[in-house]
Order: structure tokens, then sequence, then C-alpha cells
């Protein structure tokens, strides 16, 4: 960061003393005509985020009446509480509710650690050249959209798939459907994720691994310190404030989880195994253009999900790490 | 000297130790290497190998899927036939033509509307810089859902158009939060110089910031790219029945994911012949997949010299 010779002899930078000390000086309309500019610049986003994010905000409010596509939000009635009465009375939605985080639990359990793990196995190898490979191979599933994983796994797991031909000419007549049966869905859906999103989400831990310092590890073997006291005491203790962080932000989308994977499986498991809560919106509001129902639903999850946000960062100020963000 | 040669023997029996390897580091158990390059090669088969097969079934031949009885593993009588037959026309060379375009304009749009509001952001102490700011990170964390956006896209004429494929999507806060970053860390010298120069907001975004930063912006392209090219759901909610318009991964969704039987006109049949050589449908399925993820395969190199850098960023501003 250090500045060319030329460039210092110069009276300190306007920059340096920008900000605070030209804010207090001037007036907001001279600020205001000074900046416009960079003003106009953030106007197309800004329409873009006012359009599709804050009008359906305000299109919530369906939430409260009882909706008709030809009246419109404007000429709608109001229903009051009455779709919220009805959702909490809904053995569907319960259903979806505790399904979501019978999915989410499964997958936050089975997933979470495959990440860890894999990068403290990178980590320990010790050619770069092969560290480079793995680290691309097992990257690359991220990349690739929820409907390809599905077809992949269909075409392993499925009734026409490899695994279905290998059982089949190895004597077992009718091998079990893994990608339709029901009860073995919540595992298929952490599979998927496994393979799909645990070379993504190692490269995070991978780059903490690095910020470890090697004396720790150094000092640690000279007092005799055994492989996995060092793994435990130094290397997961290191990683812990990344882990804390990642789990935050599982949990705070928890009941938002896999709307895509399960949507594109729904009609393969069927809706007592993929319905979730997200799900269970969408196949209320759009597929059956029960369009008040539906978004009450939404708006439940919506306001769950920032409750849920601000509990896990609080909880994580708490045990002392910093969060998602700070106070 | 007398001491290096009686250590020599025993460093002889021991296995060569890697001069890689930490002093502090005990050398593993020969048992130990053997498990850790197991898993390793389980690891790489686990996701090579199901796409290997993929793209080996998408070229084979009848016979060979036949004697395979589904899936190829063994390579017998490799064709291009599948993909012959897609290149003719029909749905599948339609829905790829169609997902380039959406990728192609969406990642222009998406790019240029970022550009301007990470720059626009970027300078502390510009007015309303702030709240702006505020404004856009609200909607990562609260949104009005599903229907409700798709009652706006349809009030605004976007059913079966595709630019609700496009604008819904077009602004990544996310993205802009990153880039704003990078923008943040250019030497606020050189702008402030050009400024004295007289160089105007948009020259210097043009001129100093952009060439600057060609890395972040690439890969910011890149995983706009990525995410219309991979982008399902908008389709299926705002373009469900005309199968005319849909982009590859609904195709992909609608014919082999669900399984149900393409349209059958002409050179679209699933299964078919080119010239006389027959083509299994299971290698046209497979030829879809494969065309599904290649675009992906060529472009990843280059997303993955950098992301680190960008998921690094992302953990730490997000």
């Amino acid at each position: 960061m250090a500045t060319p010779e030329v460039l210092q002899e110069a009276p300190p930078a306007p920059a340096a003393r920008s900000g605070a000390a030209r804010k207090s000086k001037l007036s907001w309309a001279h600020r205001l005509r000074r900046d416009r500019t960079l003003i106009l610049m953030t106007l197309p986003a800004g329409v873009l985020l006012l359009v599709f994010g804050y009008t359906p905000m305000l299109g919530l409010v369906m939430a409260f009446q009882d909706y008709d596509l030809y009246d419109g939000i404007t000429h709608s009635p109001w229903a009051g509480l009455a779709n919220f009465q009805q959702l909490f009375a809904d053995p569907g939605f319960w259903h979806a509710f505790t399904n979501t985080l019978v999915l989410f639990s499964v997958q936050l359990v089975l997933s979470f650690p495959v990440p860890i793990a894999l990068a403290i196995l990178l980590d320990s190898i010790l050619s770069r050249r092969l560290r480079g490979i793995i680290q691309s191979v097992v990257t690359l599933p991220h990349f690739f959209s929820m409907v390809m994983v599905v077809s992949i796994f269909d075409q392993m797991l499925g009734g026409t798939g490899l695994l279905d031909t290998f059982l089949r000419g190895h004597g077992v007549a009718s091998p079990p459907n893994l990608m339709t049966d029901p009860a073995f869905f919540k595992f298929l859906v952490a599979g998927q994720l496994i393979w799909k999103e645990s070379g993504w989400n190692m490269i995070v831990y991978l780059a903490a691994l690095a910020a470890i310092s090697p004396s720790l590890y150094e000092a640690a073997a000279v007092d005799g310190a055994s492989w996995w006291q060092r793994t435990r005491h130094i290397t997961l203790s290191g990683l812990r404030p990344i882990m804390v962080l990642l789990l935050i932000l599982n949990l705070g989308f928890a009941l938002t989880f896999g709307f895509e994977q399960m949507l594109i499986q729904y009609a393969a498991v069927g809706p007592g195994a993929a319905s979730t809560l997200t799900i269970f919106s969408y196949e209320n509001g759009i597929v059956q253009g029960n369009y008040s129902y539906g978004a009450a639903a939404g708006l439940f999850l919506g306001v769950t999900s920032v409750i849920l946000i601000l509990l896990a960062n609080k909880v994580a100020h708490l045990f002392g790490e910093s969060g998602l963000y700070r106070k | 000297m007398a001491a290096t040669t009686a250590a020599a023997p025993t460093a002889v029996k021991a296995r060569r130790r890697d001069p890689r390897r930490p002093v502090w580091q005990e050398q593993p158990k020969a048992t130990t290497q053997a498990a850790k390059s197991g898993t390793i090669v389980v690891i790489l088969l686990v996701i090579a190998f199901p796409l290997y097969s993929i793209v080996l079934t998408s070229l084979s031949d009848q016979t060979s899927v036949n004697i395979a009885g589904g899936m190829v593993v063994w390579p017998h009588g490799l064709t291009f036939s599948a993909y012959k037959l897609i290149a003719a026309g029909g749905v599948v060379g339609r829905a790829l033509m169609i997902s380039l375009l959406v990728t192609a304009v969406g990642t222009a749009l998406s790019m240029l509307v970022t550009i301007l509001a990470s720059y626009g952001l970027s300078r502390t102490g510009s007015f309303g810089h702030r709240t702006i700011l505020w404004f856009m990170m609200l909607t990562m964390f609260f949104s009005g859902g599903v229907i409700p956006l798709f009652l706006v896209v349809s009030a605004l004429g976007g059913f079966d158009q595709y630019w609700a494929l496009i604008a819904p999507s077009a602004v990544s806060v996310f993205n802009i939060i990153v880039m704003r970053a990078f923008f943040m860390n250019i030497g606020s010298d050189m702008i402030e110089s050009a400024r004295i120069d007289g160089a105007g907001e948009w020259r210097i975004l043009w001129r100093i910031v952009l060439p600057t930063s060609r890395a972040v912006t690439a890969v910011i392209a890149l995983f706009y790219a990525v995410t219309y090219w991979n982008s399902w759901f908008n389709i299926l909610l705002f373009m469900p029945s005309d199968s005319v318009k849909w982009p590859l991964q609904m195709v992909l969704y609608t014919y082999i994911t669900q399984g149900n039987p393409m349209p059958g006109a002409g050179t679209t049949t699933i299964g078919g012949f080119v010239g006389n050589q027959q083509i299994a449908p299971l290698s046209i399925q497979m030829a879809v997949v494969t065309l599904t993820v290649v675009p992906v395969l060529i472009v990843y190199p280059f997303v993955q010299k950098h992301f680190t850098k960008g998921v690094l960023l992302g953990a730490i501003k997000g």
C-alpha cells in the first residue's frame, strides 16, 4: 500500500480526511448535488429491487384478504385473520412444518461435518498439485443446477439407474428404487446436498485452516501432543468461528430450506415426503390458485425466518462469536 | 561426518520422508497413508464416475446400451449420432440456443446494473449511500415470497415472456456488496487525483476502476452466467406450458427428470434414426444432460482460478 515517491511530495491527499470532515462542513443540498451522478448510478438496481423486491412485499397484504385475480389488491375484500386461522388449523400445514424440520435436521447433521473433514483431509496432502486437482473436482458440482443433480442421481440410483442394473445383474430380483422411496427421501436429500455442496463449503474451511499458525502445531508436537489432540485443540478450535457462522446461516434459512430440490422430486416421492413449508405455500398459492392462502403461508414463513436469523445471531453473540453481523 | 554415516542405515530402513512434510509432524504409518489414498480415490470417483457414465452413454450406440442394460460403463461402440440428431433441430437444439441467449442477455444486464450500483455506493461519505445500501440489503433478509412476485410479474405482462426469466433475478445484492468492497479498496489517491484533473464519475469508473478490477468483474460475471444458465424454477413459474419457448433446464426437467415423452414430430422423437443407424432413447437423454453441463465445464476453470477470493470475501462481508 506504499504510495510512489513522486506522490508523497504532495500535501496529504484530500482522501485522507474526506468522509467525516467533508460531511460536517457541507450542507446536504450541496452534497446531493456533488454526488448526483453516484446516486444516479444506483438507480437501475434500485428500481429493479423496488419492482421485484419491494412491490411483492407490499403484495403480502393479500394474506389478509380474500384475493381475487380480477379485483386485484385494491378491490379484493378484506378477510382479517381468517387465512391464518385456516392455516393453523390445517393438518397439511403442520405436516409441512414438521417435515421441513425433519428434512432440514437430517441434512444438517449428515452434511455439516463433511466439508470440515474434507478440508482437514485436503490440508494434510503435501503435494500442492494433487491438492489443486482434488479441490477442482470436489467443487465442480456446486455449479450444477439442481435439476442436473437430480438427473445424475436418477441415472445412478433410480429405477433404471446403474445401481439397479448392477443389483439385478447380481441376483437381486427387485431392488428398491431409492429415488421414489418416501422413507429414504430425507437421506436422499442429504446425499444430494453433500454431493453438490461439500466441496464448495470446504473452501472456507481450507482458508481458515491456512490461517492457523504452524507454530501452534510445532509447539504442541514438541510437548508430545498426539495427532488427535492437535486436531481437536488446534485445528477444530481454529475452525470454530467459521463453524458457528455457517451454522447460524444454516439455521436462519431452515424453514425455507430446499425449495427447488423438493419441487423437482415432488412428483416422484409424493407430498408425504417432499412437502415443506415453501412447497406448501407454492402448491396452495400458485398450483391451486388459492393466492391469499398461499401468501399467508408465505408471510408466516418470511416473518419466522427473519426472527430465526436474528435469534441465531443473538445466540452467537452470547457465545462470544462475532455472528452474521456486528452490533 | 561420523554421525551422518552412523545415522544412514536407519534412514534407509525407514520410508523416505517427504521433504515438504513439516519437521514436527511424525511420518504417518503405511496403513494410514493407504487409507487416506483410498478415501481420496473414492471421493474423486463419487463425483467423476456418474459424469463419465453419462457422457459415455450419450456417445454409445444402441447395441452398447442394450449390452449394458441401461447406463454404459464400458465403452463398446462409440457414435455421435445422438448429438447429430439434436443438431438436426427440434426441442433440444432450440432450447440450447434459448438458454445461451437468455444467459448472455441476462449476464450483460446484470453486470451493467451491478457495476453501476457498486461504484455508486463505493464512496464513503457520499450522499445517501448508507440509506441506499440498507434499502438494497433488506431484500436479502426478507422477501415477499413466490406468490406476490408471480402476481407482480403477471400484472406487468411478463407471463410467457423472456424478460420474466431475467428481470426479477437481475440484481444480486450479494454480488453488489462483494464488488463494492473491491471498488472501495482501489487506491483513493488515484481517484482523487483523477477528479482534480477534471474527470467525471463515468470517466473514473470506465478508465480507472474497471481496468483495475478485471478479476472481480470476471468472477461476478461468471457467477451471474452460471445462475442464469442453471435457473429453473422461474421458468416453471413464468413459462409453465409454452414448451416452444423453454430453455434447456426446463427441457431437462420435463423430458428427463419427469420422464414425459418428448413431442414426437419429425426429428424430435426420442430415439430415432440418423441415416440407417438407430439411436437409443437413453443416449439422447444423456446427450441432453451432457449439453446442460458442458458450458459449466467450459467456464469452470476460469471461475475456479478466482473464486476462493470471492467466497472468502463473501464470508467476511456477508
